[in-house]
Formats: structure tokens, sequence, C-alpha cells
């Protein structure tokens, strides 16, 4: 395989906020980027560590988000818990199957697919893996792109809550399940930004590490 | 001039593109920049549109429900509080950040680095507001929000009537400003800009 020239393998560093490109001065440490003062590196430091802490934290809350109710009602007749989960089955059965579909995808769907990629993405980059390196790239830009829309149900519980307080008749209350499910919201998005996409293609380069 | 992608680390010489073009990496796709005409005079409009949705948004109620001959309405700061006094104070912190505070940044440091610009002279610390830009604009979810309130209001449809507020149309107006300033807005031509005034 013919070696690309990498930025890094030049010894030049690529800034993450401003795209300018700087030499490498051996033995230096904390650079910082010469026109914007970001500091530099050649690949995010400890990028696969913090990722798969970050990640597995997600993981960990992610069961409670599912378990634990994101509103509790309480009116004259009785109080009930919903979970996520009950939500997308409320709007299917009363007819809203496209609300159904979007919050199923947003809020179940996509925080799930989302580890996993992140999964996949981390082993195979942990490996060295030259399998598939243009879709595992795109992979890891879905990913990006797709993380913030999770924040959905966080929005529609905030936006309830605040609507429906009618002490006497009725009252919706925020269940512990709304503050498990913005912490998995986050944290995958911290574990996005913590992966470097490119160390997926940093096996072309051989035996190096940066 | 050689430019490295952002996504796989290749060193690629930079073209010239025609109007409306875009540079992919060669190696994995990305995007590496695109041909943004009048980037920064577009951007700045934007921002000033943006700016006064934003106060729009904010002072309005968004949404109301009318039961029994009451309305009770709800503004962006009211489900903040709201939140809060429910002691969901971590989910009140996340709403303010992503709906208020980090759109409100990303705005200013717009209107803050491209005003003067404009004007041929480089504000202070420009920099570090330009590294701030770029750590905020994730973490503003505007667009996401909209829906959300789209599907409580869904959802609520059956136990009373909704109304709509006036913020929720300059939302929905933000939502399209603010995807366009992205689509838009090219940090080359910013940075270019500033190193020829200095």
């Amino acid at each position: 395989m013919s070696r690309a020239p990498t930025a890094a393998s030049l010894g030049l560093y690529s800034c993450h906020a401003c795209g300018q490109l700087s030499r490498a001065v051996p033995g230096a440490h904390g650079v910082r980027c010469p026109r914007c003062g970001a500091g530099l590196h050649f690949r995010k430091p400890n990028s696969i560590s913090r990722t798969w802490a970050l990640l597995i934290a997600a993981m960990i809350l992610y069961i409670p988000a599912n378990v634990l109710p994101m509103m509790k009602t309480s009116s004259l007749f009785g109080s009930q818990s919903d979970t996520i989960m009950s939500g997308v089955v409320y709007f299917w059965t009363s007819g809203s199957w496209y609300l159904a579909l979007i919050i199923f995808f947003a809020s179940i769907m996509v925080p799930m697919l989302k580890m996993l990629a992140l999964v996949v993405l981390l082993v195979s980059a942990r490996r060295r893996s030259r399998w598939q390196q243009s879709q595992r790239t795109r992979l890891y830009r879905l990913v990006e792109f797709v993380g913030r829309w999770s924040m959905l149900d966080v929005y529609v519980v905030a936006v309830i809550v605040a609507l429906v307080q009618l002490k006497a008749l009725a009252t919706i209350q925020p269940g512990p399940g709304a503050v498990a499910f913005g912490g998995v919201v986050v944290l995958t998005m911290f574990a996005a930004m913590a992966f470097d996409p490119r160390l997926i293609w940093d096996p072309l380069e051989g035996a190096e590490r940066y | 001039m050689l430019i490295a992608c952002h996504e796989c680390d290749l060193l690629q010489r930079e073209v010239l593109l025609p109007r409306g073009g875009a540079a992919r990496c060669g190696r994995c796709g990305a995007v590496l920049y695109r041909s943004h005409p009048e980037s920064l005079e577009r951007t700045l409009g934007l921002t000033a549109g943006a700016i006064l949705l934003f106060a729009i948004a904010n002072a309005f109620p968004i949404v109301g429900l009318a039961l029994q001959g009451q309305v009770i309405q709800t503004t962006l700061w009211h489900t903040v509080r709201t939140l809060w006094d429910e002691d969901m104070k971590s989910v009140s912190a996340l709403v303010f950040t992503t709906t208020i505070v980090m759109p409100a940044l990303q705005l200013f440091a717009f209107a803050y680095l491209l005003l003067p610009l404009r004007l041929g002279r480089k504000p202070r610390h420009f920099a570090p507001v330009f590294r701030m830009l770029q750590a905020v604009r994730p973490w503003g979810m505007v667009e996401v929000f909209m829906l959300g309130v789209l599907v409580s209001l869904v959802k609520l449809a059956h136990l009373a009537g909704v109304v709509a507020g006036v913020a929720l149309w300059s939302f929905a107006a933000l939502m399209l400003v603010m995807a366009a300033i992205s689509a838009v807005f090219d940090p080359r031509a910013l940075w270019a800009k500033a190193s020829a005034i200095r």
C-alpha cells in the first residue's frame, strides 16, 4: 500500500479549530496554534480511552433512562408514570403513528445505534484495522450528526411539565428517567467528540503512533 | 497552499473552486471546504436577523393551553424555571444551556467577530472568541427544541386547546436562519480577512 502523506507523518500539526497547518518543534510541550491559539496535537490525546470512558458511562445511564419514568402524571383519577417506550406505545395506539416513529427513532434507536457504532469504531481503531475505512469514516460522520436529535424527549418533557400546572386537576412532574436520558445524550455527544476519526486511517501509515 | 483533511489527516493541495462548489478529501470524502461567495457579509446579515428572532423567541410565549376559559402560556424561560422548581435542576440546566446560553453565545461571537471586520478593524481577543465560537456550535439545539415543542403540542392536544404563541413562529424562523448561518459561514474566509487587516 502506498504511503499517503498525512500532516502528522510530515511533522505538521493541523489545528482542530481553524485548520491552520504548523510545523512541530521536536520536544516541545503544550504547543499552541500560531494563528488561533488552540492547543495542538497530532491526534486527540488519549482518544480511545477517553471515548471508552464516556461511552461506558452513557451505556450504564441508558438503563435507568429507559426503565425509570420520564414523567409522572397525577390527577383526581389516580397517577400514572410514563417511560419513553410507553410514550411511543401511546402515540402508536392513539393513531399518531408518525410521532411514535419519530420518538422511537430519536429516543430509542438513535442512542442505541450510536453507542453500537462507537463500539465498532473504537474496537476497529484499537486493532488498527484496515477494514472499510471509508465506510467507518462515514459512520463516524453520521454519529456526530445525529447525536443531538436525541435531546428531543428531554425538550418534550420540559415543555409539557411547564404547560400542565393545573394544581387542582392534574399535575405532570418530570421523572428521574429524564435526568438519566439527558445524561446519555450529553455523554454520547462528548464521546463522539473525544473520538479521533484520523485513527481510522493511521494504520496505513505503518507502525508509527501519534 | 496545503490543507490537511480534518477527518483523515491527508495532506492535499488547495484548488480554486467554481461558484457553489465543494472540495472533498480524495481519500475519505470529507468536505474540506466550499466556495462561499460573500460568506462573511451573508453571515453577518443572517446573524443580525437571528439576534432579532432570538430576542422575540425568548420574550414571548411559545405555546399556550386553553382550558375552561383559561389560557396557560409558557415562555422558554418559564419552562426552565418550572423544571428548576420541580427539583429537576440538571434537566433545567441542560435545557437552559442548549436553547438559551449556547445559541446566544454563538450569535454574540458572530456579531463580535464580523461587525468590526466589516468596518475594517480586527476586534480584540479575536482568536479566543473564534475558538469559543467553534466550541459552542455543536451545543446549540434550537432545531431539536422546535421539534420537541411540536411533539408536546400533539401530546397535549387531547387535553386542551393548543394555542401557538408568537415565539413559536420566531423559533421556527430562527431554526432556519441558524441553519443558513451554518451553511454560509466559512472560517477560512474569516481568517483570510483578519490577516489581511493586520
